[in-house]
């Protein structure tokens, strides 16, 4: 019995590990192709199935107007992207989460948690609920196919995570802290600031780490929000993908994508390990 | 003294969410009730007649909202029986325990979009991988994406290879917060693996199933970017979710009134559905 367990499940790590690394593998290799080792039969390994090239690799950073792909803009707009609507998520939803986690709200049948509800329960919002009014709202006012307007919309995706993961942490941060601080003499922006934030930093860096997540894998309202002038990585990569595919700057452009955020991975496997996530995450 | 600290905390992000999106939700449930399409963009006022028409001559509508509960539903029990099994296996101390983990938690780092052409290179059904090795076993080519079944489960695939990562997270980070004592109880009373997990680890884990769960379902409902670029709703209507049909209807074929409609009915349902199934969930799974 107790055999055949271990058997079955170092089988199946076995193939869930093939499975998840498989896509990969093969972008890896196609990356390396060229048009005659794509169309001709399939192909596996490089020098033994087909000579590889570097062609792929090389229109990535090549200007469109000599055949390139150029996603080197995207990647800096995706970037900025993220990285600013995660900020002012987290700046905004982290106050707002202190403040539903330690001060009593009553407003009329409204209470804190229904508040934490209203936050968290946009992201029950379809995408494309928003998408059509984003639209019109974003050309009336002139953002339309640019970064500002990008962020804005972001931050509606963005920060329901960051209150919903800080809620539950400042949730498990205790209320003594604060009150000690307060009776030392701080005002409560000092205590917050002094006092709550430096022993949160585990629950910010997770929540961090999730927005960038769900900012750097969006691509429908980039999709549908930007055109020509700002182009997000998603997008660009995408609009590869034509009726005459070409497949090996393709999965070049699909990996360097993918790329940064794999770090991520290794980085949240680190608290899991030493169980600071698991306070972060319930 | 706390009355005016605590609003300066709450408000800034609070007011910010809510000037986002008071205009869309507001100019949604106008704009349904209007006639704006590519011959007539503007905001004139045709009362219910898009509710009238979705409810009585709309069934590709309610096709693809079918499909989506099918597929949301078949993808996350699927995640949450695969992840929760995972998370089971990398718990307890195994060889390479720490590069297994990061490994499960790979796919969803990743842009679904992204992956998702590379999974239809993947997919071929001719210059694949897949089919080719298949073809070295003997196996006919499967039409992976134009057989209006098959392209179903290469959805599924797909959106389980991305997300089962996200359940495998919380429930591993849920099975690491446990207590100790009630194994230790039950390894005193001599139970069986097997006995451990069904009356000792399941039910303590309830409460984090559910939310997981649940999360997943909210996720998975806006299932768009997979479809999108793997099949664009096809072969027909086959891969078609409700989503992508508001998308066709709005920003395709430009009937933005109709399309509001179908926007706004399909965020109630949402709301209401994802209550309810929370609710039963919490009732399923939590014996009091």
């Amino acid at each position: 019995m107790s055999k055949l367990y271990t058997f079955l499940k170092y089988f199946f790590i076995t193939f869930w590990t093939v499975f998840v690394v498989a896509p990969f593998l093969w972008a890896v290799s196609t990356s390396f192709k060229d048009f005659q080792s794509v169309n001709s039969k399939v192909t596996y390994i490089p020098w033994l199935d087909f000579e590889p090239t570097l062609e792929g690799w090389r229109v990535l950073i090549k200007s469109p107007a000599k055949g390139g792909v150029d996603i080197v803009e995207p990647y800096f707009n995706s970037i900025f992207v993220t990285c600013t609507a995660s900020l002012i998520s987290i700046v905004l939803g982290t106050l707002a989460a202190y403040a539903l986690s330690r001060f009593t709200f009553k407003a009329g049948f409204v209470r804190n948690n229904d508040i934490t509800f209203f936050f968290i329960s946009q992201r029950i919002m379809p995408p494309i609920v928003l998408s059509i009014p984003f639209f019109i709202f974003l050309s009336t006012i002139g953002l339309l196919d640019s970064l500002l307007g990008l962020v804005v919309v972001y931050i509606v995706l963005l920060m329901p995570i960051a209150v919903w993961i800080m809620v539950d942490f400042f949730n498990r941060v205790p209320k003594e802290l604060d009150e000690t601080a307060l009776i030392d003499g701080c005002n409560p922006y000092q205590a917050f600031y002094k006092v709550v934030l430096p022993n949160s930093i585990p629950g910010l860096i997770v929540a961090g780490m999730f927005c960038i997540i769900f900012g750097w894998i969006d691509f429908f309202f980039a999709f549908i929000l930007t055109f020509t002038e700002v182009q997000l990585l998603p997008v660009k990569v995408v609009a590869l993908n034509s009726s005459i595919t070409p497949w090996w700057s393709l999965s070049a452009s699909a990996l360097v994508s993918v790329a940064p955020l794999i770090i991520v991975a290794f980085i949240v496997e680190r608290y899991l390990s030493k169980g600071n996530l698991s306070g972060a995450l319930k | 003294m706390n009355f005016k600290h605590k609003f300066v905390f709450l408000f800034p992000g609070l007011f910010v969410l809510i000037g986002i999106l008071i205009f869309p939700i507001i100019f949604t449930i106008r704009l349904s009730l209007s006639g704006w399409n590519s011959y007539t963009p503007e905001m004139n006022f045709i009362g219910i007649t898009n509710y009238i028409r979705l409810f009585t001559d709309d069934p590709r509508f309610w096709e693809s909202f079918f499909r989506l509960s099918f597929l949301s539903v078949t993808t996350v029990i699927l995640q949450y029986v695969i992840g929760f099994a995972l998370a089971m296996m990398v718990w307890r101390e195994i060889k390479f325990k720490r590069f297994f983990r990061v490994i499960f938690l790979v796919p969803m780092m990743t842009t679904p979009v992204i992956m998702t052409v590379i999974w239809r290179t993947f997919f071929h059904e001719s210059l694949g991988p897949v089919n080719d090795l298949l073809g070295g076993l003997g196996v006919k080519p499967i039409l992976w994406l134009s057989d209006p079944v098959i392209a179903k489960f290469t959805v599924i695939i797909v959106e389980v290879w991305q997300w089962t990562p996200f359940m495998f997270l919380l429930i591993l980070a849920g099975l690491l917060s446990l207590p100790k004592e009630p194994f230790l109880a039950a390894a005193i009373d001599g139970a069986s693996p097997f006995r451990k997990f069904v009356y000792v680890t399941f039910p303590l884990m309830a409460p984090i199933s559910i939310g997981a769960i649940i999360i997943r379902l909210i996720e998975a409902s806006k299932i768009m970017d997979t479809v999108f670029v793997l099949t664009s709703g096809g072969p027909g209507t086959a891969t078609e979710t409700s989503s992508f049909y508001i998308y066709i209807k709005g920003l395709r074929e430009f009937q933005m009134g109709y399309a509001a409609t179908l926007s706004f009915t399909y965020l109630v349902i949402m709301i209401i559905s994802l209550t309810i199934i929370a609710k039963v969930l919490t009732k399923l799974m939590i014996k009091e």
